[in-house]
């Protein structure tokens, strides 16, 4: 019999170009020189990894990119990534002295200008130290693993990163929307720290306490950067035709076509549960393929988690936002999709999290037609920390203030230990970093076991 | 509205603002064009020997991101012939009777030469003369421009050999590749010259490039030094300027003068004006941004001098040279300290950094709560809310000298403020002090004791 290929279109280039262009050298030159210089600047404290943001931004603004990539990459290994990623508007360009009666310098952008620099020529900023004799297995390739990695090979250790997906980049790779980070450069990063000497085991999954006994009896030490948990479910009928945020986002990053035909087909009307940074993608990736999108939520616009200039970005992008409704159930016939059944909600008064608690409507349920619905409603938290038999706080891994778990030898970090504080890229990078001066110390505190 | 009119060593012109000589007056259409714009007056780019130009002639200087601070030129005068000009400057004072025009010159230093390009300007019509003995490159190899200007001597007998064959107001503008600037204003001022103008290029060499190591401008991979122009040597402009309105024999002749050196906008020719001149050129800003920028030159000035109840330019012209002075005649028991006005400081420490590392270590940090830091953070905060918890920068004020480094690299207006303070000294200039006890000029010792006396402490 002959097979035909399946009537999958070509990949095309989808309007996933990053939103924010690059800035063009004279761009770069002019806002660098805008910067003013300050001392004990403000924009480094408000940095969690800390970058030297004047001095990169005075070195682009003297033409030194390679050593304004270096000051940057220097903290924070991931700072193409964070370039991109990070709410500046609540860190760094947030705590500008410029913001006050003007416009902050756009850090972010120039950041991505110099860091853009070294791995587009392919600079090589770091040499690793000899070698130490010591192993750490890091588990997991997104920001954390990257940079604890990182860290650690700088230092001469020998690293094994293991990721259970096909690409590395974790986060960066799979949850990002092109729109703010293209694949590249989180792959980029994954070539980086494989320049620097890390071994990186794509496919391979830790899923238990006995796996975690081999690597501590191969590895000096074991880092894990699990990230979170699985989609945690709606509860409402009709749920299994309910499309998750974060697949929505994977194959809109590294097989956009499957948005197209298949089980995750956006259809052309979409509507997103929930208001997290993470609906406000979904939704944005939406509005790219041609869709009308709407975002359903039950409190109001004053309660949304997404930072405000996601929300602005989402407003303009035309994502229509339809708050004190809550999904009762999903509409399906024959298969297919066909309304999101909600009830109308009214704020109550303040829950556990102070936020007023929105209550139903009597009789005021009403249908919402669609041909898609998405739920990005959070992660679970990270089930595996307990299959390893670690201790929790609050569900999270339990860490001290040198990132080590309960158990000797495994040190935690990024979202998976993030209790307290917002997860984000920079927060998971800085647990790396401090991670590794951890092990790094306990490390050289004790001999190099016998082979 | 302001009376911008000027009437300077006879020449008349609606306004001050005078296209220097150079590329913008090179040509009858230029000049035409520029008076349709509204240039109160033009020197014609210097017209004389026969030339070769040569190519790129311009250097420009560019400081974070902002171009032409100042440019460079190896170009020389008029490469036009001589017969051209002349016609065209006949044209052109026929087509607009009451604007200057002033035809710049340079010949061999030969009293017949200069005789016949003198006879040739007044057949012209033109206003006046401006002998150039400035141009740096190129002429002064020939004996001409910088060569005459640099002589005291020469420069006194070319201007002669000029003034005693013309009726027409003669202008020596003057090269500030000099050591002192009187010197050859005095020697004009021999030679019979009615007015002068002031400044030429510096001598300089503007750049060389970092990719190919050539130097800039490069003429087939050579280069030579050429005149420096443009926004940053107003400064020198300006101190050549008032040293000359200041000296006893340029103001015992009364001979007008006509500023220029980076003259970029009405506020510039403001500064030229208050510190003596009595009409102004300019060059590089036309050069940067075309004859259009005259219409600002005009309305700026006029509101200025509304605003500040100044009716006529004559009321402007040297305003500020009653407090030119020299270093000895400054108050010693003089004392400003710097003042940060916390409301408008925006914390960027840079006041902190420059007192505390270059400075008199004067400025402290305080916390919001009041209480003094050092400069430094814990490396687990972060977030925009740090900027909250800042530190702002204070003046210890006893310990201030009053150098007002912080207040000019503030980046905000109006945020430090050089105060003046009572000292609690007494006010002598060092002049007096050095005539009643010359001592403290030749022993630490008495000048320790001068200073006991005076209560003066050194931080």
């Amino acid at each position: 019999m002959e097979r035909s290929s399946p009537a999958v279109p070509e990949p095309e280039v989808y309007r996933f170009q990053e939103a924010l262009p690059p800035l063009t050298a004279h761009e770069a030159t002019v806002e660098a020189h805008r910067c003013l210089y300050c001392y004990d600047a403000p924009c480094m404290q408000a940095c969690p990894t800390h970058i030297d943001i004047p001095s990169f931004i005075r070195k682009i603004s003297t033409g030194n990119l390679r050593g304004s990539g270096r000051v940057i990459l220097e903290a924070n290994f991931l700072g193409a990534t964070c370039a991109r990623v990070c709410p500046v508007q609540e860190l760094c360009e947030g705590a500008c002295v410029l913001g006050k009666d003007h416009t902050p310098i756009q850090i972010g952008r120039l950041q991505r200008y110099a860091t853009d620099h070294i791995f587009e020529r392919g600079v090589q900023v770091f040499t690793p130290s000899p070698p130490t004799g010591r192993s750490v297995a890091v588990i997991g390739s997104g920001p954390a693993g990257i940079s604890v990695s990182a860290e650690l090979a700088k230092l001469g250790h020998r690293v094994t990163l293991f990721e259970r997906r096909e690409l590395g980049g974790g986060l960066s790779t799979y949850g990002i929307i092109g729109l703010r980070e293209p694949v590249e450069v989180s792959l980029r990063e994954v070539e980086a720290v494989q320049n620097l000497g890390v071994e990186v085991r794509t496919g391979v999954e830790l899923t238990d306490r006995e796996g975690l006994d081999v690597l501590l009896s191969q590895y000096d030490a074991v880092f894990l950067g699990l990230g979170l948990g699985a989609v945690p479910a709606l509860g409402i009928p009709g749920e299994e035709a309910v499309l998750d945020g974060l697949t929505v986002i994977e194959a809109s990053k590294v097989e956009p076509w499957r948005l197209k035909v298949g089980p995750l087909a956006l259809g052309k009307r979409v509507v997103v549960i929930g208001a997290g940074n993470t609906a406000i993608d979904a939704a944005t990736v939406g509005r790219r393929h041609g869709a009308e999108v709407e975002i359903v939520y039950r409190r109001t616009e004053h309660e949304m988690t997404a930072y405000r200039h996601e929300y602005e970005f989402a407003l303009h992008e035309g994502v229509r936002f339809t708050f004190l409704t809550q999904p009762v159930g999903v509409e399906v016939e024959d298969g297919r999709v066909t309304g999101l059944r909600c009830v109308r909600m009214s704020l109550g008064v303040a829950d556990a999290s102070g936020r007023p608690r929105p209550e139903p409507v009597p009789g005021s349920e009403f249908v919402i037609p669609c041909d898609t619905v998405i739920a990005a409603i959070g992660q679970e938290k990270p089930a595996l920390a307990a299959q390893l038999g670690l201790a929790l706080e609050n569900g999270y891994i339990q860490v001290d203030d040198g990132l080590q778990t309960s158990l000797p030898r495994v040190y935690a970090g990024g979202d998976c230990i993030r209790v307290r504080g917002s997860a984000s890229t920079v927060m998971a990078v800085q647990d790396g970093k401090l991670a590794a001066a951890s092990i790094h110390a306990a490390l050289m505190a004790s001999p190099v076991a016998a082979d | 509205m302001a009376d911008l009119s000027v009437n300077f060593a006879g020449i008349r012109a609606p306004n001050p603002f005078w296209l220097a000589s150079a590329p913008p007056t090179n040509s009858g259409m230029q000049v035409h064009r520029a008076f349709e714009h509204g240039w109160g007056g033009a020197v014609w780019k210097t017209i004389g020997a026969p030339v070769l130009n040569i190519s790129n002639r311009y250097g420009g200087l560019s400081l974070g991101g902002q171009r032409l601070v100042a440019i460079n030129n190896v170009e020389l005068i008029s490469d036009r012939p001589l017969e051209v000009n002349l016609r065209e400057i006949a044209e052109v004072k026929r087509m607009w009777p009451d604007r200057a025009l002033i035809v710049s010159a340079m010949v061999d230093a030969d009293p017949k030469a200069w005789r016949e390009i003198v006879m040739q300007i007044e057949d012209t019509g033109a206003d006046g003369i401006e002998l150039n003995y400035g141009c740096p490159q190129g002429m002064s190899e020939r004996g001409m421009g910088a060569a005459v200007g640099q002589v005291p001597e020469m420069c006194q007998l070319n201007t002669h050999w000029v003034t005693s064959v013309t009726r027409l107001p003669v202008i020596v503008k003057l090269t500030p590749n000099v050591t002192h600037i009187t010197d050859p204003a005095h020697a004009a001022l021999a030679g019979g010259a009615h007015a002068l103008s002031l400044i030429n290029t510096i001598n300089s060499v503007m750049k060389v490039d970092l990719d190919t190591l050539l130097v800039t401008p490069s003429i087939g991979g050579q280069a030579t030094h050429g005149g420096y122009a443009g926004p940053a040597v107003k400064p020198i402009a300006l101190h050549m300027l008032s040293e000359l309105m200041c000296d006893p024999t340029v103001r015992a002749s009364g001979v007008p003068i006509c500023g220029m050196g980076g003259i970029q906008t009405w506020r510039d020719a403001a500064e030229f004006l208050l510190l003596g001149a009595s009409a102004l050129q300019v060059c590089t800003a036309a050069m940067h941004y075309g004859y259009r920028i005259i219409e600002d030159f005009v309305d700026g000035l006029s509101n200025w001098m509304d605003d500040k109840g100044f009716a006529t330019l004559a009321d402007v012209t040297g305003r500020s040279l009653p407090q030119m002075s020299s270093f000895g005649g400054l108050d010693l028991g003089y004392q400003a300290v710097a003042r940060i006005d916390p409301d408008k400081c925006i914390q960027c420490d840079l006041c902190y950094v420059a007192c505390n590392d270059t400075a008199h270590q004067c400025i402290d940090l305080y916390s919001p709560e009041g209480v003094k830091v050092n400069p430094g953070f814990n490396v687990r905060d972060g977030g925009k809310q740090v900027a909250q918890g800042r530190a702002t920068p204070v003046v210890r004020e006893p310990d201030c000298v009053g150098c007002a480094l912080c207040a000019n690299v503030c980046p905000v207006d109006g945020c430090i403020e050089m105060v003046s303070v009572p000292s609690g000294r007494p006010s002598v200039t060092w002049d007096q002090l050095t005539a009643t006890r010359p001592a403290v000029t030749q022993e630490w010792a008495a000048m320790e004791a001068y200073r006991k006396e005076a209560g003066i402490e050194i931080h």
